[in-house]
């Protein structure tokens, strides 16, 4: 339920509904977006004021007192999402070995889709005749899809980038495939998703010197191409990446440009890559700092339960990772004091659940040795562990927003560090750092 | 051994052969029932492949009866003993009746290594040594329902010798008596039931001869053994089992290992088989294959041939199995589709027009074809849902063809889709 105005509404709006609704109380709902100075994204603001209804509404709900973390109902054309929100990451079209019921089941209101992957297979044709991804995958709820431009970092030996697109050769059959803006959003079009990104220019973010300028630059180009090119405006969201690697001046200028662009949200990219922690939190900060209030601010790649209550601290609404899922496909089960290696000798005669206080279809019915042994013979244990990550990363979201309505998100702060580590001293310095900027002192 | 429970009521036997009715009395409060004929819910260590107890309950016509087999179970033979409230709470198996195999009908074992007191399992660690004091042992952690003896069934192969043949049906009856001295004297096993194995191979006498000697011994049913590879035609498995039946008790089950294929159960249900093991939906899923043969009699004649043409549109061209006896049970049959094949990356149907699994009422042909060609988990649960619940509804359609009689119409209607 989405508490609005102090009445309680069903969490699936139609687009329609959510247009009604935000016409009819547009002074609680906070107005989208700058009007930029280029004629050009003029003329796409007017567009958007004057087309029927906007894809995207974002109402802040509450705002912590202490730090910069916000609570917010994210309307999209397919349900409401509650922010601060965790994505499970479904690449091709499905998160591995659950079904969507099972996904639906577990509360989940946003996944992830990969233009790369499913744009190679089945191809953008065949998922247009299947109704979209949402069609193809039979998913109710919403979808976001990234461009394909991290597959320029994860697949480094196999792509060429220059002004007009990004190369790619087919690790599958060898073909060479052309992904430019223009068919990165082409794709994504036919995919339907709810929110798109751009195409970035992705580098590294180990990569230092004239490049991460180069890309930094070329990124806003390219969020103008693909502006531009967006066919479906009405239906689907296009977000920003800021880029910028490491360097504060050209993150600022990053943000600068780009927050002058009307797009309904933007994503802090090019970190959580292999980059010190020290560094990354620094730049998320400085890019919460720059974006717009009333947007929503997406965190890619970002999955670890640390990193997620530090950068909601920092400003972040929206985080998407395939840790939780990949891990838990090796037997690693993530629990509030850590994570537990199912597959271990020391779980075989551990009759507990692997968390008794989680309320997952899995704690619910089996235990660590029943878990350990079944990994010996069955695909269902990786299944098993993969509900209960999706569950964990759900639950600690809904717990961080519960917190941040109520009041109280530095004291849930505190009590989530003491109970994931040992002692004080265990605390990771950077989160201690980035926790004091805003104003948490953890003992 | 506690007065058995388990009852077999017969409400049905055509031609004096095929049999319908109601295996009642199962389960620790003997509440619990399995239709007849009827098939075993089939599993890996008490799970059904690939599916949580969320995808395996969106299958609505599921088996009373579980499955678990001693190859999965014996490596784990510690743990059990220290959590000591047996198999099914370990499993999280809250209702089902449990029944323990010796091993895993899916999988054809190597051959040369038993003996004259020891069988052997492979887990997955490798092969562990059984003797009747061990699989004793491991029925007493595990507290089935029930279970099958000690059994040397090492016979399916082709041009086993007559010698090698006699030897494990002498084996199998010594194996049987010291397992119910051990039963007998078991408080851990009151109230558990046992199945006497017959073996024989595939020569005449052996299998009368170890089927009168078991069916001497006080056990409740009767597994048959060693019926399990396509070395051996359809026609002697026939003769072989009717032979076997004539030798048997009429008011005890009858369970037939090894045997999944459709036809197939069907001449055995003929014979006078009453229970099978459900491996075949799996096998068919680890292939990426689809259950899609028919199994509905109620069409009338005509209709039925304009469906028969239609659905076998899509068998034409994919590889088929043919009349001959195959060795290699992951040949997949012409009761499936393939939807591995090219030609399904578009197809937007569901894998079978008005299956009722959660498969058939959510995704289509090509979503399956691309999570199949893109090695996606997701494959095998959504294959494996709809495999169960058609597999299990062919049972049930089974069982109405013998109730109205149509168990002629039945066969014919599957043989028509064999060939």
């Amino acid at each position: 339920m989405v508490k609005w105005l102090n009445v309680d509404w069903p969490t699936r709006l139609s687009t329609a509904a959510a247009s009604r609704y935000a016409q009819n109380n547009m002074a609680a709902v906070v107005e989208r977006g700058t009007v930029a100075n280029n004629t050009q994204v003029d003329q796409m603001s007017l567009k958007k004021a004057v087309s029927a209804a906007s894809p995207l509404t974002l109402r802040i709900v509450a705002e912590c007192s202490v730090t910069k973390a916000r609570a917010c109902d994210l309307i999209l054309p397919h349900s409401a999402v509650s922010t601060p929100v965790f994505m499970p990451v479904g690449t091709q079209g499905t998160l591995k070995g659950i079904t969507v019921d099972q996904l639906e089941g577990l509360g989940c209101q946003i996944c992830l889709g990969n233009t790369y992957h499913l744009g190679m297979r089945p191809g953008p044709e065949l998922i247009t005749k299947a109704n979209g991804l949402h069609g193809f995958m039979n998913w109710k709820n919403n979808l976001l899809t990234d461009s394909g431009g991290f597959q320029m970092v994860s697949l480094v030996e196999l792509s060429e980038v220059t002004e007009e697109g990004v190369k790619f050769k087919s690790p599958y059959d060898g073909k060479e495939i052309h992904l430019s803006p223009e068919k990165s959003i082409s794709i994504q079009n036919s995919l339907g998703s709810d929110i798109m990104m751009q195409l970035d220019d992705v580098v590294s973010s180990t990569v230092t010197g004239p490049r991460v300028e180069e890309a930094m630059h070329r990124s806003i180009r390219w969020l103008d191409r693909c502006i531009a090119a967006n066919g479906n405006p009405d239906k689907q969201n296009l977000f920003a990446i800021i880029q910028g690697g490491l360097n504060a001046e050209l993150r600022k200028a990053c943000l600068d440009e780009m927050t002058k662009r009307d797009v309904p949200g933007f994503a802090i990219g090019g970190l959580s890559g292999g980059e010190e922690k020290d560094d990354f939190w620094r730049m998320v900060t400085l890019s919460t700092d720059h974006l717009p209030r009333e947007k929503p601010r997406y965190l890619m790649g970002v999955g670890y339960a640390v990193d997620l209550v530090v950068c909601v601290a920092l400003g972040c609404d929206m985080f998407d990772c395939v840790f939780p899922t990949r891990t838990a496909r090796f037997g690693s089960a993530l629990v509030p004091w850590g994570s537990l290696q199912v597959k271990h000798k020391q779980y075989a005669k551990d009759f507990r659940p692997i968390d008794p206080d989680c309320q997952c279809p899995t704690c619910k019915r089996h235990s660590r040795a029943y878990l350990h042994a079944l990994f010996k013979t069955d695909t269902a244990a990786m299944h098993h562990i993969t509900i209960h990550n999706v569950a964990y990363q759900l639950t600690l979201m809904r717990s961080v927003r519960q917190s941040i309505i109520e009041g109280r998100f530095p004291e849930f702060i505190r009590t989530f560090m003491k109970r994931m580590f040992e002692s004080p001293d265990q605390y990771p310095r950077w989160a201690v750092d980035a926790l004091a900027s805003v104003h948490v002192t953890l003992e | 051994m506690a007065g058995s429970r388990m009852k077999l009521e017969l409400c049905r036997v055509a031609q004096g052969r095929s049999r319908l009715g109601v295996l009642t009395g199962l389960g620790r409060t003997s509440q619990q029932s399995l239709d007849v004929p009827g098939c075993l819910l089939y599993t890996h260590f008490g799970t059904v492949p690939h599916l949580t107890q969320d995808t395996l309950h969106t299958v609505s016509n599921l088996p009373a009866v579980t499955q678990v087999t001693l190859s999965h179970i014996a490596e784990h033979q510690e743990v059990l003993e220290e959590f000591k409230d047996g198999f099914r709470k370990f499993a999280g198996l809250h209702d089902t009746v449990l029944y323990c195999s010796l091993h895993d009908p899916a999988v054809l074992c190597p051959t040369g290594y038993t003996t004259n007191k020891t069988v052997s399992v492979w887990g997955s660690g490798g092969r562990m040594e059984l003797t009747v004091a061990k699989f004793m042992a491991l029925q007493k952690t595990v507290q089935p329902d029930w279970y099958q003896s000690m059994a040397d069934g090492e016979t399916w192969q082709s041009n086993t010798s007559r010698k090698r043949v006699r030897k494990s049906v002498d084996r199998t009856l010594t194996h049987l008596d010291e397992c119910l001295l051990v039963h007998q004297n078991s408080q851990e096993l009151e109230g558990v039931e046992v199945f006497g194995v017959v073996e024989g191979g595939d020569i005449l006498e052996e299998r009368v001869r170890s089927a009168r000697e078991t069916a001497k011994r006080p056990v409740a049913g009767f597994c048959l053994d060693g019926f399990q590879s396509g070395s051996m035609d359809q026609a002697l498995k026939t003769q072989l089992i009717s032979a076997v039946i004539k030798e048997l008790p009429e008011d005890k089950p009858r369970l037939l290992q090894g045997v999944g294929r459709p036809d197939e159960v069907l001449a055995c249900v003929e014979a006078g088989v009453d229970l099978f093991e459900g491996f075949f939906p799996f096998q068919v899923t680890e292939r990426g294959c689809a259950l899609c043969f028919d199994f509905d009699v109620s069409l009338d004649p005509e209709r039925a041939v304009l469906k028969l043409n239609d659905d076998q549109k899509d068998t034409v061209g994919e590889t088929q199995q043919n009349g001959d006896p195959c060795l290699d049970q992951t040949q997949m049959t012409s009761f499936e589709i393939n939807l591995n094949d090219k030609r399904y990356h578009d197809d937007f149907r569901p894998l079978v027009e008005g299956c009722g699994c959660y498969c058939c009422k959510n995704h289509q042909r090509a979503y399956l074809h691309h999570l199949l060609v893109t090695n996606e988990l997701l494959a095998g649960v959504l294959l494996m849902i709809h495999n169960t619940a058609h597999y299990h509804g062919f049972f049930g359609a089974l069982r109405e063809a013998l109730a109205s009689e149509k168990l002629d119409v039945l066969k014919r209607q599957v043989i028509r889709q064999r060939d």
